[in-house]
């Protein structure tokens, strides 16, 4: 009768309260924002379609692209391609076999987001002021 | 008749019987989209609002032109190979298959769309 509590015993790691780390948070993101992406190249695959096509398509979706909602889509993309980007150079470096032991892993997860929030930065400036 | 012996035919395959040729083509793409990605992108982010004629234009020069061919097919080959990994970690069955060779087809799809596009601007205007 060892076995009656069996349902009622905490998971570890508990799902709901466990703190994901740093690093792991990165590792998911990685797979997250690739996804994320090649969906959005999808859409501008699309507006490059319209540009080939004729003033008319083009004028359609762009309308839809540099929309408040375009915007903010595209944002997110830049965000993505760029974490993904640098995490991308990480995970090369990490191929060679460099970079390994606990404060490397986390030193380079923290340089991989404050890099990609910079060049986040840097195309938004790009779009917009120029 | 093969001069290759089982032992030489089976090293270096492992259960997935393609030993490291997917993970090793993933990494080539990923080192071309390390030159490639600001090459594209930033230009794109500057041409994004511009009018009809002045994107005609930006795009019909052959640097832009050819960055942007060779970045679609390129991104679009590496998210094929990225996101058949996620799909074989979270999907299996028929579902798995479905997927796989459903994000083929858009993969393939989406590559030409742009690379095509971008080719007719600077060939056709």
């Amino acid at each position: 009768m060892a076995d009656v509590e069996r349902g009622n015993r905490p998971l570890s790691p508990h799902l709901q309260v466990y703190r994901l780390p740093l690093n792991a948070t990165v590792s998911i993101l990685h797979r997250a924002t690739g996804v994320a992406v090649g969906l959005v190249l999808m859409i501008l695959a699309l507006w490059f379609l319209g540009a080939a096509w004729s003033e008319p398509v083009f004028n359609a979706i762009d309308w839809l692209v540099t929309s408040w909602l375009g915007w903010l889509v595209l944002l997110a993309g830049a965000a993505s391609l760029w974490l993904h980007f640098f995490n991308g150079l990480r995970h090369l470096i990490w191929d060679t076999g460099a970079w390994f032991g606990q404060k490397r892993v986390r030193k380079s997860a923290v340089v991989t987001i404050a890099l990609a929030a910079a060049m986040t930065l840097v195309t938004l400036i790009v779009a917009i002021v120029w | 008749m093969s001069y290759l012996t089982d032992r030489k035919r089976a090293t270096g395959l492992g259960s997935a019987k393609s030993g490291t040729a997917h993970f090793w083509e993933q990494r080539l793409s990923a080192v071309a989209l390390v030159v490639l990605t600001p090459l594209f992108v930033l230009p794109l982010a500057y041409n994004l609002g511009s009018s009809f004629d002045e994107v005609r234009a930006a795009y019909a020069h052959p640097i832009n032109a050819i960055i942007g061919v060779a970045f679609f097919l390129t991104a679009f080959l590496h998210f094929f190979q990225g996101v058949t990994v996620v799909i074989e970690d979270y999907v299996h069955g028929r579902w798995e298959l479905v997927l796989i060779i459903t994000m083929r087809m858009l993969s393939a799809l989406f590559s030409l769309i742009g690379a095509f596009a971008i080719l007719k601007i600077a060939f056709a205007g």
